[in-house]
């Protein structure tokens, strides 16, 4: 069934844009991650104006992540507290993010620009989160049954304005969790993702929280930066598709609940280990966009100064 | 050498009145719905005349459909450090979003190439670049891979024998309007040629608008950004919520 969208002026195919949003919903509820690195390149794919798929694509992140949190709420793996110290420092970055995106459109090649943060940053987390992954494996495998040595105390732990975060069962310094909530926060607004690709390694790897809890506030954190972001396009460039985002929404909803149920199935390190090959893919992909000659070199963008 | 003289002859005097189209379109509007598909128009007329038809060669009939003229930006890509990147863009003042041109033999067999510039019919003729910037040293290859993108999408098409003739009286064809339509007033101009040459011109125009609910989101969007985005926000917030309900309830069965 064809559907004309009203704001992006293309006719697609309905059940097409229902099984791209279940199919990310899934990965949306499985990971922890808003979809978005995966969703936005799936669009332009399918012929929606690159600035609609970015503006509709937050809109529909607020859905899949708000269906997604209310699981992990119902099982107590959401760590408001720690979500709301990320959410304060993502709306600064975030902030920040869109003047950065507004001083990279003057210059020109945001678009090359975009990729290329893809790429790095895609690539570093995607890797070290295989390694990781990979040797917590084998070390399992090698010592079945002991547990895993303590964690060692960092440079994290000796800074000032310590909170207790219950759920997490960390007592930290607010300072850092605020870090990296403005700069996923300045990543998710150049981007045009949620930044959960980014937020729940920087959270395991950097903050040291638990991964059960980490999905769980991750998404959390998203339905607040992604709802921010829809607003701004809506009311600056009118990029919003309600019609799009409503046939995503619907399947990335229903994907979600069932990520996250086989999310709760999968051990840390499997569910790790996935993560990190699709961030790969994606990665490889856009990659390989950039290294190889076009069939058509000549592309067209709306004009007008 | 007569073919010549003749020409001459009927640019100085101009069949005035002799041979009139008189033409309609199956539909004067085109309604985008939300499951609109694209859709054919008909285009149709008769040539009026009081004299019989002149032995100036055969009649032929050159229908041209443009939709709205927008400024288009036509970037290149360039290898750079080993990937590619856009480096040269050229900004081509106006260009149509769609261009269909039937005609009832092949263009050049119908139409002179004086005419054909005269009366804007093909569709480089329609596209206006003036200001590239004087670092691109090949400025003329841009109008032409904008047309050619175009043409691979399926907004520009140029079909030569696609229009029927009957008796040197009627004509009719059928134009495709694609499912990426964009709303705006579509000209549509017919030209009757003999010998190559323009004997009359018809204009008319298709309406091509958003209706229902389509008219109602673009408006709101638009008008009310606000709003909008906070009435997407909640349709959001609330799918997510009933879906996370109904998978309550599905799982305490």
């Amino acid at each position: 069934m064809q559907i004309y969208l009203p704001i992006a002026e293309v006719s697609v195919n309905a059940f097409l844009l229902l099984g791209l949003g279940g199919m990310v919903g899934i990965l949306s509820g499985m990971f922890g991650v808003g979809g978005g690195f995966l969703m936005t390149p799936l669009l332009f794919f399918i012929g929606i104006p690159p600035a609609v798929a970015v503006a509709t694509e937050a809109n529909q992140i607020v859905a899949s992540s708000f269906s997604g949190v209310l699981a992990h709420l119902k099982r107590q793996t959401v760590d408001l507290k720690m979500g709301t110290v990320l959410l304060i420092g993502g709306l600064f970055g975030a902030a920040i993010g869109v003047q950065v995106f507004k001083a990279l459109k003057e210059i020109g090649q945001v678009e090359l620009l975009v990729t290329l943060c893809y790429v790095v940053f895609l690539g570093v987390v995607g890797g070290l989160m295989f390694l990781e992954s990979l040797r917590s494996i084998r070390h399992a495998k090698k010592s079945a049954g002991k547990r895993a040595p303590r964690k060692a105390h960092n440079w994290v732990h000796g800074l000032p304005f310590k909170m207790k975060f219950r759920t997490s069962g960390l007592y930290i310094s607010a300072i850092p969790p605020l870090m990296v909530g403005a700069s996923v926060g300045v990543l998710a607004a150049i981007m045009g993702v949620g930044g959960g690709f980014i937020m729940v390694p920087a959270m395991i790897y950097l903050l040291g929280m638990p991964t059960k809890v980490v999905i769980g506030t991750s998404l959390f954190q998203i339905i607040f930066v992604t709802g921010f972001t829809t607003l701004m396009h809506a009311t600056t460039n009118y990029t919003v598709d309600m019609a799009l985002a409503v046939l995503l929404l619907i399947g990335g909803v229903i994907g979600a609940q069932i990520g996250t149920r086989i999310g709760v199935k999968m051990k840390a390190e499997q569910l790790r280990i996935l993560l990190a090959i699709l961030v790969l893919a994606v990665c490889g992909k856009l990659a390989l966009d950039l290294l190889l000659e076009p069939t058509e070199l000549f592309s067209l963008g709306p004009g007008g100064h | 050498m007569f073919r010549i003289i003749l020409a001459a002859l009927l640019l100085a005097f101009p069949a005035q009145g002799e041979e009139t189209i008189v033409a309609d379109l199956s539909q004067n509007n085109v309604s985008i719905t939300a499951t609109f598909d694209g859709t054919g128009i008909l285009i149709f007329g008769a040539v009026k005349r009081f004299q019989p038809a002149p032995d100036n060669g055969p009649m032929q009939v050159v229908i041209a459909v443009a939709g709205p003229s927008h400024p288009v930006t036509v970037r290149r890509k360039e290898k750079r450090f080993g990937i590619w990147v856009n480096i040269d863009a050229v900004e081509v003042d106006e260009a149509p979003s769609f261009y269909a041109i039937a005609s009832s033999a092949p263009l050049d067999q119908v139409l002179s190439a004086t005419e054909d510039l005269r009366y804007k019919i093909s569709v480089d003729h329609l596209i206006r670049s003036v200001g590239a910037p004087s670092t691109v040293s090949d400025p003329t290859h841009f109008p032409e891979a904008l047309i050619r993108v175009r043409q691979n999408n399926g907004l520009y098409t140029q079909k030569g024998g696609q229009v029927d003739l009957m008796d040197e009286t009627l004509f009719r064809t059928q134009i495709k309007l694609p499912s990426n339509l964009v709303e705006g007033d579509y000209k549509t101009r017919i030209f009757l040629t003999r010998n190559q040459l323009v004997v009359d011109e018809f204009v008319t125009t298709l309406a091509v608008r958003k209706v229902g609910l389509e008219r109602w989101i673009y408006n709101l969007a638009h008008q009310r950004p606000l709003i909008y985005g906070i009435l997407s926000l909640t349709i959001a917030i609330l799918a997510g919520w009933l879906a996370s309900a109904i998978f309550r309830v599905l799982r305490l069965n």
